[in-house]
């Protein structure tokens, strides 16, 4: 997994709550067995409008997406991060995460940034306002901040966030405890 | 004073992390499918790790197969090719796997119960958000990204932190024609689509009680959908008269005994839950969503509501309505019986007391898809896939089909779709397609009406009040 320490890039901001995995990949792509090669097939449906956010030229290499409540909502499929990932993002914000979704990201190396909802509208208005707007998202500090005197700072719970400042890989991690597991099997005879 | 929540979080502590750090929890039991599980294997392979215990591994192909023409190969060669990654990384890492031709193959989550799999204590993962289903059995069970898929195989184990509990107490008697699905529909329509984020579910109170182990399976599936982490019921003689002689049930001595301990999990009297909300069932409708999220719902006799909110507006866009159309005067062309939310036998005989002697709309096409291959098996010896052939339903093998549209069952652009399933996001049953989500019964209903129709109003029969 990448490590992830402070990024800044470009904001594509997608204005709307609920996105649901679905939207982000459409099953029909999930069939590949590989965990990359996603990207081009992100937010399929929506993307085949040529006004959606996504086909605007100023929003050509976006790295950090702006959204609204409950993203990532649906099916649990880890390709929805990897879809993100694969083209080119690096850190989500939004006011809210559906849970297993929020896993998912830090299982790869996508940090996704929790804000208020009041925070989140500032960050729309901004980027409505500024032509190639960007942001700094540093989770050394836990912040995120812009050019134009924006700062707010987020919580990540410490060990999602350790992992991913090290670009820790949780089974490394685990095996940690290899004795810990034979002891609880032998235990309950599990 | 613990709740059931507590008690399987405890038992299956492997190790706590301080300061509110996260628990590694051993894992009982991890069902396993092809599509989100190939990455899993491949990292596997890549890093030279075993499957820890693939005794507790079990496999079975659902999510891409064909439900018509089994003895042909798979038309779609990236379906056919996760379809053998599948069978190959089971032969290879000795997992056991019901294959195509298996007489128990179905939806991972119909078969770990039928096959006795699931039981009361466990903790229970998979690759797939309704996993929560087989809280039904008073087990931990909960989705799981590809990733953990990998730790799971490689370790047995699971980072996790610990959710918050949150008790759904819905009281009184569900009314004539009211199933499980509208239940959890509303329960769903009343806290909203993301009302339960952070929370484990426990659905207590007398309706709950009354329910049979597959009206408790389809409340726990949806528990998703109202945004929980997982669902769960509390075990009694309901779940254990279930379980008693399945394949992988204990049997004799070890059957009592199992018994006994399944009987110290539920909630003590007077344990604390995070958040509580009480309904009562008496209250509950048919209901139907009318929008793009199962939250978007209502009672059948209502009207499409005024759009509240962007998302609203956005939703009644996609579905092609108008605020204020009476959900009976909406029109389908497709009807979906099937997936894990409503497809097992008790589904199909609901929605077969409907449609015995009738005949689908001319306009419509509708379709039974049974859960699993014994669900089918069983639905063929009580003579049901006759009653729904003749009354102009298509009778399918057991698999997702339409409720995702990774197979070739796929709703049209702009076609309409009344469906048992449990997602009605947009594109989610075919790119374009408008999903309507409701109960067997309702289902039934509207494909020979070829509308909405309140199954209340149909004539009563002994199986259609079940
Ligand atoms: S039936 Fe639908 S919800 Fe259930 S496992 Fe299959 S695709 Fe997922």
């Amino acid at each position: 997994m990448e490590a992830f320490n402070r990024h800044a890039g470009l904001v594509l901001p997608l204005d709307r709550a609920n996105v649901d995995t679905d939207q982000i990949i459409p099953k029909q792509f999930l069939k590949r067995i590989d965990r990359t090669g996603f990207g081009p097939f992100l937010f399929y449906d929506w993307a085949r409008r040529p006004e959606f956010v996504l086909n605007q030229p100023q929003f050509a290499g976006a790295s950090i997406l702006l959204a609204r409540a409950n993203f990532g909502c649906g099916s649990s499929r880890e390709h929805a991060p990897w879809a993100l990932m694969d083209r080119g993002f690096r850190a989500l914000v939004a006011p809210s995460y559906a849970d297993i979704f929020y896993g998912n990201c830090f299982q790869n190396g996508l940090l996704p940034v929790r804000l208020t909802e009041a925070e989140v509208e500032e960050l729309f208005r901004r980027a409505a306002e500024h032509e190639g707007y960007r942001l700094t998202v540093d989770l050394g500090a836990c912040t995120v901040t812009d050019d134009f005197g924006f700062s707010a700072s987020f919580e990540v719970e410490p060990h999602r966030r350790e992992a991913l400042l090290d670009g820790l890989d949780d089974i490394g991690r685990t095996m940690a405890h290899a004795s810990a597991i034979a002891a609880y099997e032998a235990a309950h005879q599990a | 004073m613990l709740t059931l929540l507590d008690k399987l979080w405890s038992r299956h502590t492997v190790h706590q992390e301080p300061d509110g750090g996260p628990t590694l929890l051993y894992i009982d039991l991890h069902l396993v499918h092809e599509v989100t599980s190939p990455q899993a294997f491949e990292g596997l392979r890549l890093t030279g790790r075993q499957v820890r215990r693939p005794d507790r591994t079990w496999a079975t192909l659902d999510h891409n197969v064909p439900t018509a023409d089994r003895h042909l190969p798979i038309a779609d060669p990236i379906a056919a090719q996760q379809v053998d990654a599948l069978i190959a990384n089971c032969k290879a890492f000795g997992i056991p796997l019901y294959d195509l031709h298996a007489p128990q193959q179905g939806i991972v989550h119909i078969v770990g119960p039928e096959q006795g799999l699931t039981q009361p204590g466990l903790t229970v993962v998979c690759g797939d958000s309704h996993t929560s289903t087989h809280g039904a059995f008073g087990a931990y069970a909960i989705g799981i990204g590809t990733t953990e898929v990998e730790h799971v195989l490689a370790t047995q184990t699971i980072w996790l932190d610990k959710p918050r509990a949150m008790e759904i107490r819905v009281d009184g008697r569900l009314g004539y024609g009211v199933t499980a699905k509208d239940l959890v529909l509303g329960i769903i329509g009343r806290i909203g689509t993301a009302g339960a984020r952070g929370h484990a579910i426990e659905y207590t109170g007398t309706a709950i009680r009354a329910l049979d182990m597959e009206g408790r399976m389809t409340v726990c599936n949806m528990s998703i959908e109202a945004g929980g982490r997982a669902g769960m019921i509390a075990p009694d003689d309901t779940t254990f008269a279930y379980l008693e002689g399945r394949p992988h049930a204990p049997r004799g001595r070890a059957w009592t005994q199992a018994v006994d301990q399944w009987r110290q999990l539920p909630t003590d009297p007077g344990a604390h839950y995070d958040t509580t909300v009480v309904m009562d069932a008496a209250a509950i409708a048919p209901q139907v969503t009318w929008g793009t999220n199962p939250g978007h719902v209502v009672p059948v006799g209502a009207r499409v509501p005024d759009p509240q909110d962007e998302t609203a507006e956005r939703a009644l866009a996609y579905m092609d309505l108008c605020a204020g159309t009476a959900i009976e005067d909406i029109a389908l062309d497709r009807v979906f019986i099937g997936s894990c939310t409503n497809s097992r036998l008790s589904d199909l005989r609901a929605a077969a007391a409907i449609a015995r002697g009738q005949r689908v709309h001319p306009r419509v096409r509708a379709m039974v898809v049974p859960g699993s291959g014994l669900i089918k098996a069983a639905a063929e010896r009580e003579g049901l896939d006759e009653v729904f052939r003749a009354a102009g339903f298509e009778w399918r093998e057991a698999g997702c089909s339409m409720c995702l549209g990774m197979n070739p069952d796929i709703l049209q652009p702009g076609e309409r779709c009344a469906s048992t399933s449990n997602r009605n996001f947009e594109g989610r049953q075919g790119s374009g397609g408008r999903t309507h989500l409701c109960s067997p019964a309702m289902a039934a209903a509207a494909a020979i009406a070829g509308h909405f129709v309140d199954v209340r109003a149909l004539a009563r029969t002994p199986e259609s009040a079940s």
